[in-house]
């Protein structure tokens, strides 16, 4: 009986791994809607906070609007923490969530 | 109220009759209270290196519904990650909001804002760039507040209640609105 060779696990080294988190943005922040924000005030804040055009922050403000919920911001979870306690403070709902279970 | 409009040189202004420079002051003010509770009394004054160090800070999240919305969950899914994170942060984001409403308290009170006195003077506030961010936190604060009082959680739920017959009910939501409108022209002169 032939027995299936295991293939030896691969071993990345620290660059390669640390390239793979940066492609992948694990996390993401996701802004809900309310009906209690303002349309311009939401889009104030995307602006203002996270620096997008105008066109994009209304875009963004627009899927939460509609969708109920928009992944506004994606990187390391770290920066997700900072950018959901940021949108707190706005008084958004945010969470943040791994970017595979979105 | 004179909506808010920017100076050619300087701030962003408004005037504020008597009574809704009382009505926002006091609401501000109910906000701060219900922040302070929230974390006891020290809360006013934490230990840098207690927070730094995560001691002290609530992990459950608050029963009273409007605090849950002013300190929501930071992970949708995950409520132990939840617990872990307001453990840590709650105590700043919650003294943050309390540092917003008492600006906007302050800015009330420099422009002519006088609980003691029984008077007709308008209220002008002058509002810096810092003023301008604590003001539109604490505008959103209050209004959260007041949607949560009322039940509003979908743009249906705010329709029916401004049919409401119930005068209490009427009054408050005709704050609600104003305190929109007071928002809305604010972000207007920002632009």
């Amino acid at each position: 009986m032939g027995r299936v060779t295991t293939p030896a696990p691969v071993e990345l080294d620290e660059p390669a791994s640390e390239l793979g988190l940066a492609l992948q943005d694990p996390w993401v922040t996701i802004v809900w809607n309310d009906p209690v924000n303002l349309m311009s005030y939401v889009a104030y804040v995307f602006r203002t906070y996270f620096g997008y055009t105008e066109e994009k922050a209304t875009e963004l403000m627009l899927a939460v609007h509609h969708e109920g919920r928009a992944v506004v911001s994606s990187g390391s979870r770290e920066q997700m923490e900072r950018h959901v306690q940021a949108m707190h403070e706005y008084g958004l709902w945010a969470t943040l969530q791994k970017s595979d279970s979105v | 109220m004179r909506p808010f409009k920017r100076r050619r040189r300087g701030g962003v202004v408004a005037v504020f009759e008597p009574d809704e420079a009382h009505v926002l002051a006091n609401l501000a003010g109910q906000v701060v209270e219900l922040l302070r509770d929230r974390n006891g009394a020290s809360e006013s004054d934490p230990d840098p290196l207690a927070v730094q160090l995560g001691m002290g800070g609530p992990s459950l999240p608050p029963e009273d519904p409007v605090l849950r919305r002013l300190l929501p969950d930071a992970y949708g899914d995950d409520e132990e990650e939840s617990a872990e994170f307001r453990r840590f942060t709650e105590r700043s984001l919650t003294s943050a909001k309390v540092e917003n409403a008492e600006r906007l308290i302050a800015s009330l009170e420099a422009g002519g804002l006088d609980d003691e006195a029984e008077t007709d003077t308008v209220v002008e506030v002058e509002l810096d760039p810092g003023d301008v961010q604590a003001w539109l936190r604490s505008l959103t604060d209050i209004r959260l507040s007041i949607a949560v009082r009322l039940g509003i959680e979908s743009e249906a739920d705010q329709l029916a209640l401004a049919e409401s017959d119930d005068p209490a009910v009427s009054t408050m939501v005709d704050v609600y609105d104003w305190l929109g409108y007071v928002q809305e022209t604010l972000v207007g002169a920002l632009d």
